[in-house]
C-alpha cells in the first residue's frame, strides 16, 4: 500500500488507490458536529487546551522587531492578569524574525516554547528548490525549531507529484532531527476534497511531521470539512503505518465557537489522542483575544471586552 | 375572504432582524386585552450579540463628521415620515389612545428626530471650550463618544420615549443598544426598520425586546457596554444597575422624558489637547 520508491509511477499508483472523499458526506458531517454544545467545564477545558494548541503568528510584511517581540510576550503569559492560563503552543513568524523571537522567549520565561519559521517562499512557494533549501536552512540556524514549509500547489495541479514530492523530502532532510516539519497544502488552491486528501498523503508519505491547511493569505482557508478530511487522511495513515502525525488548520478561526468546533473535529475523528498540542495547533492571531475573553467570562460570570486584553 | 398576512417582530441585531437566540417570544396585547404580536424575547447572549455588533460599528459611527451624523439622523426623520400611517396604527393598538393623540405622538417624534439631528454638530461647540494657560499653548476641551452605550426605554410614551433613548445617543456619536420597553415593542421594532433603510450603518443601531429585569443585570456587568441610560428602569433596578455597572466605570444616568442635551453630553467625555503655537 505505502510507497515502494519515490518515482512519479509509483507515487501516482500510490494516490490513485486512495478511497476518494464523498464530498457531500464530508460537508454535512463537519455540519452535523459543528453543533455539538460545549459547555461549563468542558467548555473552559476546550479553551484552555485551544490556547495552549495555539501558533501565535504574525506574517505581515509591516511586522517590525517590536510586534514580534510584543507577540512573544504574550505568548508566553497570554492574559497578563491571569498566571493560570497556559502558554501558547508557538510563535510562528517570518524568517528574519526568528532569532528576535527566539531571543526574546528566552529572555523572558519562554523557553519551552517553539518558534516555528514559515519557509521555502512563503506564501506562494515559487522558488527554485535550492533557493526553498537554502531558506530553511536559514530558518533552522536563526533557531526555529518548526518550518511551516509550503507545497508547490502549481505542480500539484498540473500533475507533476514528483516535483512536489521531492521538495518535502529535501526540506525534511534539512530539518533532520533539528526541526518539526510542517507541510502546508494551501487547500483553497487545491479546489476538491480529493485532492487535500491526496496532497495530505503525499505530504505524509514524504516525511511531514504535521499537514497544515492553509497559508492564511488565501481564502477559503481552514473550513470544517476541510479539516474533517485531511483528520481522516492522518488517521488513515495511522491506521497503515502506525505513525501519527499532527495537523494544523490555519487561517480564518477567530472566535472561541470556531476554535471548539475544531477540537470537536479532531476528537471525533482522529480521535483524542490528537487532542494534545504535539498533534493538533491552531494558526491563529485574533483568536486568541476571544479565548481570553471567553476564559474571562467563565471565570468572573461577566462578559468582558476587548479593553481587557490586550491590542495586536 | 383574505388571510391575514401578520408581520413578525424580531429583533435588530447588526443590521439584521434576527429572531431570538433563545427562540423565544412573549405574547403582546392591545390596551382592550386583544392579542396583538409576538414578540422575540431576547436572550443574554441575543445581548452579547448586540454588543459585538455595535462594538465593531462604533469606531466608524464615532469618526464620522458630526455634519454627516445630523444628515443621517435628519434621513430618519425623513423616513419615518413616510410610514407616518404604520406608527399612528400601532401607537393607537398599544397605548389604546385616539387617531388624533396616536397622530399628536407620532409628529412629535418625528419632529424630535430633527431636532437631535441639530444637535450633532452643535454638541462641541456649546459644550467644548478654548481655555487660557500661561503658557505658549493653545488648548482645547472637546466632548468625545464613550462608545457602547445601552438605554433602557421609559414607557410613559410608545414612541416618544424610544426616540429620546436612541436619537442623543446616536447623535454624540455613540451606538446605541436599545431595550424597547416590555409594554412598547411594537414601535420600537417599527423605527428599526425605518433605521435600518435610513443610511445609519449596522450595528449603529440595535434594538433588543423582551424583558427588562432579565437583560437589566447583563447590561449592568456587560465590561464592554460604556454607558447605560436607564430611564425605562424601576427604582430598586436602576439601583442595582448603578451597583453592578461600577466595575468598569459606565456612564450611568436615567432622563425625565423631555428633550434635553444631557442626555447627549452624558455619554461623552471631555478630552483636551494642548497644542503649540507657531507650529
Amino acid at each position: 500500500m505505502l510507497l515502494t520508491d519515490s518515482s512519479e509511477s509509483s507515487i501516482k499508483s500510490f494516490l490513485k488507490n486512495l478511497s476518494p472523499v464523498d464530498q457531500v458526506g464530508a460537508d454535512s458531517r463537519a455540519a452535523m458536529l459543528a453543533t455539538r454544545s460545549i459547555k461549563t467545564s468542558s467548555k473552559l477545558w476546550a479553551i484552555e487546551t485551544a490556547i495552549a494548541m495555539i501558533d501565535l503568528t504574525t506574517l505581515e510584511g509591516a511586522d517590525t522587531p517590536g510586534k514580534v517581540a510584543a507577540l512573544c510576550t504574550k505568548a508566553v503569559r497570554p492574559d497578563p492578569s491571569d498566571s493560570s492560563v497556559p502558554h501558547v503552543g508557538a510563535v510562528c513568524v517570518y524568517n528574519d524574525m526568528v532569532k528576535i523571537a527566539r531571543e526574546h522567549l528566552d529572555n523572558n520565561g519562554g523557553k519551552e516554547i517553539p518558534v516555528a519559521a514559515v519557509s521555502t517562499a512563503f506564501p506562494s512557494g515559487r522558488a527554485s528548490l535550492d533557493v526553498k533549501k537554502r531558506d530553511t536552512e536559514d530558518a533552522i540556524a536563526s533557531g526555529a525549531t518548526e518550518i511551516d514549509m509550503v507545497i508547490d500547489r502549481g505542480a500539484f495541479l498540473s500533475g507533476n507529484l514528483e516535483k512536489v514530492f521531492t521538495e518535502i523530502v529535501c526540506i525534511k532532510e534539512i530539518c533532520g532531527e533539528r526541526a518539526h516539519l510542517k507541510v502546508i497544502l494551501e487547500t483553497g488552491e487545491l479546489v476538491t476534497y480529493d485532492n487535500v486528501r491526496k496532497a495530505s498523503f503525499l505530504a505524509m508519505a514524504a516525511g511531514a511531521d504535521f499537514i497544515k491547511t492553509s497559508t492564511g493569505k488565501v481564502t477559503p482557508a481552514a473550513t470544517a470539512p476541510v479539516v474533517l478530511v485531511m483528520l481522516e487522511a492522518v488517521r488513515d495513515y495511522f491506521a497503515m503505518t502506525g505513525k501519527r502525525i499532527g495537523v494544523k488548520p490555519a487561517g480564518g478561526i477567530r472566535t472561541t465557537k470556531d476554535a471548539i468546533k475544531q477540537l470537536v473535529l479532531v476528537n471525533e475523528t482522529a480521535g483524542p489522542d490528537w487532542l494534545d498540542p504535539k498533534l493538533f495547533r491552531i494558526g491563529a492571531s485574533a483568536l486568541l483575544n476571544d479565548l481570553l475573553m471567553q476564559r474571562m467570562k467563565m471565570k468572573s460570570g461577566q462578559y468582558s471586552g476587548r479593553n481587557y486584553v490586550t491590542l495586536d | 375572504m383574505r388571510v391575514d398576512v401578520r408581520k413578525t417582530y424580531k429583533l435588530f441585531i447588526g443590521g439584521q432582524f434576527p429572531r431570538s437566540e433563545s427562540g423565544r417570544s412573549y405574547e403582546l396585547f392591545d390596551a382592550k386585552g386583544i392579542f396583538l404580536a409576538n414578540p422575540a424575547l431576547a436572550s443574554r447572549k441575543d445581548l452579547r450579540d448586540a454588543v459585538v455588533a455595535a462594538r465593531a460599528a462604533s469606531e466608524k459611527w464615532a469618526s464620522a463628521s458630526a455634519f454627516n451624523r445630523s444628515q443621517i439622523l435628519y434621513r430618519v426623520a425623513e423616513v419615518m415620515e413616510g410610514r407616518r400611517d404604520q406608527f399612528v396604527t400601532e401607537v393607537m393598538a398599544q397605548e389604546g389612545v385616539t387617531k388624533a393623540q396616536a397622530t399628536k405622538q407620532v409628529d412629535a417624534a418625528i419632529d424630535l428626530w430633527v431636532w437631535y439631528a441639530g444637535w450633532c454638530d452643535k454638541i462641541s461647540t456649546i459644550f467644548g471650550s478654548t481655555n487660557p494657560v500661561s503658557g505658549s499653548f493653545y488648548n482645547f476641551t472637546t466632548p468625545e463618544p464613550v462608545g457602547v452605550v445601552a438605554a433602557f426605554i421609559d414607557g410613559s410614551t410608545s414612541l416618544i420615549d424610544f426616540v429620546h433613548g436612541v436619537a442623543p445617543i446616536l447623535a454624540g456619536g455613540n451606538v446605541v443598544i436599545a431595550i424597547a420597553n416590555e409594554e412598547y415593542p411594537l414601535s420600537a421594532i417599527t423605527l428599526a426598520e425605518v433605521i435600518a433603510t435610513s443610511d445609519v450603518p449596522g450595528g449603529v443601531v440595535n434594538v433588543l425586546t423582551g424583558r427588562t429585569e432579565e437583560l437589566a443585570p447583563w447590561v449592568a456587568s456587560h465590561m464592554d457596554i460604556d454607558g447605560v441610560d436607564g430611564s425605562g428602569l424601576e427604582p430598586s433596578a436602576y439601583e442595582a444597575l448603578k451597583r453592578d455597572g461600577a466595575d468598569n466605570l459606565k456612564r450611568i444616568y436615567r432622563f425625565k422624558a423631555e428633550g434635553s442635551p444631557q442626555r447627549i453630553i452624558g455619554f461623552m467625555e471631555n478630552k483636551t489637547v494642548w497644542h503649540p503655537i507657531g507650529i
